[in-house]
């Protein structure tokens, strides 16, 4: 009810036609990336600008009417899942790359814009935008903030988080405010840090000021094959041993390898039990020494075939396998579940072990693809949607296997986000008072609890009453700025 | 009388009860001047847990303590009632070699970590002092000159622990590198200062100690400072992949003009490493101006060192500006009468003048401020307002009536973020006893 009276206000802020109200047209947006998980919007809304976002948003908290933000919607844990009584306010009319910065090296863009059109903005000048999740032709950057992606080069260059230096956000109230300046130097509280990867429950992002980096000037991919994947692993951990960090290490069992080959032809060894990609980039002075210490150590580890690519057609070739394993999967397998689990490098060799012997106990099929370098897994339950026991099952097992990870000393997930998927796992991983601490922050910002509601917390924080400044111990002595008026301490 | 002194006795005996080693304060343990009533050193999480916990029944002013470096910049605090001093959990807990990951105890010295991990070829890539804690570098947010390439304790950070102002332990993050569960606690509490809560524990992302290092180093003269900043921007985005690239700029004497010595660090290979320097030499040298370029392995003289001074500034920028950040630093020098040391990560967008001890108050006010007008009125090629502040001049060290004349911060404008910070500082610290007065915003 309260919803559709903001319609006309909606009108006019973002104009008639970028306001949508037609139930059928509503349930395009019903989910993101994972499927799972639907809720019809109440209504959707296009702003094209930081203006536009800051009116929706103060409409929406003036009416206390809750708000989800949405990029390109390729989330994979319903991050960006509508209210079913709120707002969904789409980004994608926003995707200007406004300005260049060479020499700063820097990039400012609006958050509609796709992740591998940074790097394409940025290729004139030599430079590219690091983070890279697998989705990024199409996904946001305005979303890969709001989840803090990574993706498969994130080992070397690091997250989302280490390469934005500034944000322009509408808060939960409806303002536009700054967080950090572009130079990657913090000024008081490191807010761009904490509201990087908050999930879209902080507020909404109207610019980005990313960083860009030199490309580098020699990018060598190898591919060694491998008959198990404790084989790979060993040629994993003597690499790191070796003081080597590569850009990437990636890794595909036998089965994630077969549904790679059905969809994409990407001619990968015959009869592999893993293969390990690993890409090694810098100054050529430094790769080529590194490149022949990886061949070494590949071998090793008893490597059956060793491929090597320098040329970006012949690199591109090795990745085809690996960037399209997630929807290859849906040639051997009517669905299949994502999973996003971290466990530290040092065990990937045991977890998979039990992944196997939890998938045998289970009857469920499990394919495997993995950023070894970081012991990031990616395993793929596959099941049958038409039949509930199948569903159940594979359910059941994907969330056995986030067991297995914390049991190692690891994360529910390492680049996807916890979303509305795994609200109910936070507890195993943090303890109450953990979980309330964190709060405090999203109090801090959305004190009235309207951006992105029920994402992330299994259960919301009563924000409560803020006290005001006030002190019972002893008496404070009044600081000179402050007594002056020049400053407001903390 | 008697009232206060059986309160002061009754908190004492609900501190020892809590931590038992609680003493009382002497003026070696004051800050900005205030002498604590208390000093107390936790053994463990859990003791700071109760020891705060008690601290905040009684509304005590904490202030945190490592190795108490960097306790005399930033503002003085208003109030000092209890310092907490994190010497007593000073352990490298684990250090998963084969992971690259390291958790430690706060007040492990940063030398006594970097000993530990160097015994498996690993370091943590913080360029901060050996007898610094760990504890400190996260709350005050240190970075040295490769930030460049590392960043600063917030990128390095992938776990925390802390006590929170009312005495909850809490932790965020993990012991796995690549983790987005939850909100990220660490970031905030790396460079709050002590503000927000106790820093026990923390978990670093590591990395390989190199083979090999070179400094490459190249000498412009006064007159050349164009050409400094041309080759300063052009190895900061080379494709050689420094690790670092400084800036030296001694204030010289009124005889004689100062030079300015850009310093770039390569890490890596032997051979690597070699060949890069001699390609960065041939890049440094060819900014123009002529330079005097050299390859070392040995630390060039005041590498990431600041000098002793009275006065801290700090300048940050987008590099691409850096030119006119040199100009505005000096012309407010100039226009001030003063000549301040300038040094700092001049690639990665932060500088720093120090200003003599001698040097008058009025004298470091008017060279702030001129700094700001400077660079806040785009004369020095600022940005249009329209895309938000890129830039700040914020004093972290000063005598008192400096920095309440000048005021701490100035951004061109303010803070960003300024309003959220003090709703963040309410949600943690709702009574504000934790380091109250440390940080300022306008």
């Amino acid at each position: 009810m309260e919803v559709q009276a903001l319609v006309p206000r909606m009108r006019d802020i973002c104009g008639a036609g970028n306001v949508i109200t037609d139930p059928l047209e509503l349930r395009t947006y019903e989910c993101d990336g994972l499927t799972a998980h639907r809720s019809v919007p109440a209504l959707v809304v296009l702003p094209s600008s930081a203006g536009e976002v800051a009116a929706v948003v103060t409409e929406c908290a003036r009416a206390r009417v809750p708000f989800v933000a949405r990029g390109s919607g390729t989330g994979l844990s319903g991050g960006a899942m509508p209210h079913s009584g709120g707002v969904l306010i789409v980004m994608s009319r926003m995707r200007k790359v406004l300005e260049i910065d060479p020499v700063s090296r820097r990039a400012v863009i609006e958050p509609g814009v796709t992740n591998l059109s940074v790097s394409k903005a940025a290729a004139p000048f030599g430079l590219f935008y690091a983070p890279d999740p697998s989705s990024q032709v199409v996904c946001s950057v305005g979303g890969n903030v709001a989840e803090n992606s990574g993706g498969a080069h994130c080992l070397k260059h690091g997250f989302t988080v280490h390469h934005v230096t500034g944000l322009e956000i509408v808060t939960p109230s409806g303002e536009l405010t700054w967080l950090g300046d572009g130079t990657g130097v913090t000024t008081g509280y490191d807010l761009l840090g904490a509201f990087t990867g908050s999930e879209g429950t902080l507020g909404i992002v109207t610019k980005i000021v990313v960083k860009l980096l030199p490309l580098p000037e020699v990018v060598h991919t190898l591919l060694a094959a491998y008959a198990t994947t404790s084989d790979g692993g060993r040629a994993v951990s003597d690499i790191i041993a070796a003081g080597i960090v590569p850009a990437a290490i990636e890794m595909m069992d036998a089965l994630s390898i077969t549904a790679a080959e059905a969809a994409v032809q990407c001619n990968y060894p015959a009869g592999a039990g893993a293969v390990l990609i690993v890409e090694l980039d810098g100054p050529a002075a430094e790769v080529e020494a590194e490149l022949a210490t990886v061949l070494t150590l590949c071998e090793a580890a008893g490597a059956t075939e060793i491929r090597a690519a320098d040329d970006p057609a012949d690199r591109a070739v090795i990745w085809a396998g690996r960037k399209s394993a997630f929807a290859a999967v849906g040639r051997i397998s009517p669905s299949f579940i994502v999973q996003d689990g971290v466990v530290p490098r040092t065990s990937l060799g045991a977890v998979l072990a039990t992944i196997a012997a939890l998938a045998d106990e289970a009857g469920v099929r499990v394919a495997n693809v993995f950023h070894a370098g970081d012991g990031n897994l990616h395993p793929l339950v596959l099941y049958n949607d038409a039949s509930p026991g199948e569903t159940l099952a594979a359910e059941e097992l994907s969330g056995k296997i986030l067991d297995a990870c914390l049991e190692q000393g690891g994360s529910i997930t390492g680049e996807h986000g916890v979303g509305v998927d795994k609200s109910r796992y936070m507890p195993k991983m943090f303890n109450a008072d953990d979980l309330d601490t964190m709060q405090l922050v999203r109090c801090a910002f959305d004190p009235a609890h309207l951006c992105n509601p029920g994402k992330i917390f299994p259960t919301p924080r009563l924000c409560g009453e803020v006290p005001g400044h006030r002190r019972a111990g002893l008496p404070a002595v009044g600081h000179p700025a402050v007594a002056a008026g020049q400053a407001e301490i903390f | 009388m008697n009232s206060e002194r059986a309160l002061v006795l009754e908190v004492r005996s609900a501190l020892t009860a809590a931590c038992s080693s609680l003493r009382d304060g002497d003026p070696a343990d004051a800050v900005g001047g205030l002498t604590p009533s208390f000093v107390a050193s936790p053994a463990s999480t859990q003791e700071a847990a109760a020891l705060l916990r008690a601290a905040a029944s009684s509304g005590l002013a904490v202030v945190p303590r490592g190795a108490g470096t960097g306790l005399g910049w930033g503002l003085p605090p208003s109030a000092c009632d209890l310092v907490v001093d994190l010497s007593a959990m000073d352990q490298v807990i684990e250090h998963a070699a084969g992971d690259l990951v390291a958790r430690v105890q706060a007040g492990a010295t940063v030398g006594h970590v970097a000993s530990v991990l160097a015994t498996a070829g690993q370091e943590l890539a913080l360029d901060v002092p050996a007898d610094a804690t760990v504890g400190g570098v996260v709350a005050t947010g240190t970075a040295g000159p490769r930030r460049l390439r590392y960043g600063s304790p917030r990128d390095l950070l992938i776990g925390v622990t802390a006590v929170r102002a009312d005495g909850v332990a809490a932790h965020a993050g993990g012991k796995v590198v690549k983790n987005v569960a939850g909100y990220d606690i660490g970031k905030l509490l790396a460079g709050s200062q002590g503000t927000l809560a106790l820093i026990t524990e923390a978990t670093f992302r590591l990395h390989p100690l190199p083979d090999a290092v070179a400094y490459v180093t190249a000498e412009f003269g006064p007159a050349q400072r164009g050409a400094a900043a041309v080759a300063l921007q052009s190895a900061a985005g080379s494709t050689l992949v420094p690790s670092a690239v400084e800036l030296d700029w001694p204030p010289g004497s009124p005889q004689s003009q100062r030079a300015l010595r850009v310093g770039v660090l390569l890490e890596g290979t032997s051979s690597g490493v070699a060949e890069r320097a001699m390609q960065m030499s041939e890049l440094l040298a060819s900014a123009g101006g002529s330079p005097a370029v050299a390859v070392a392995e040995a630390v060039p003289p005041r590498w990431g060192q600041l000098p002793s001074p009275s006065t801290v500034i700090r300048v940050t920028f987008w590099v691409g500006r850096l030119a006119g950040v040199l100009d505005a630093l000096a012309a407010a020098g100039a226009g001030a009468g003063v000549r301040p040391a300038v040094t700092g990560s001049a690639g990665a967008g932060a500088l720093y003048a120090c200003l003599d001890p001698g040097t008058e108050h009025d004298t470091a006010v008017r060279f702030v401020q001129a700094l700001r007008e400077r660079l806040d009125s785009g004369a020095s090629g600022g940005p249009p307002a329209s895309v938000g502040p890129r830039g700040s001049v914020v004093v972290l060290a000063a005598p008192a009536p400096v920095m309440a004349a000048a005021g701490a911060y100035g951004v061109y404008g303010s803070v960003p973020g300024a309003a959220l910070m003090r709703a963040i500082k309410d949600q943690f610290d709702p009574d504000h006893r934790m380091f109250p007065g440390r940080l300022a915003a306008i």
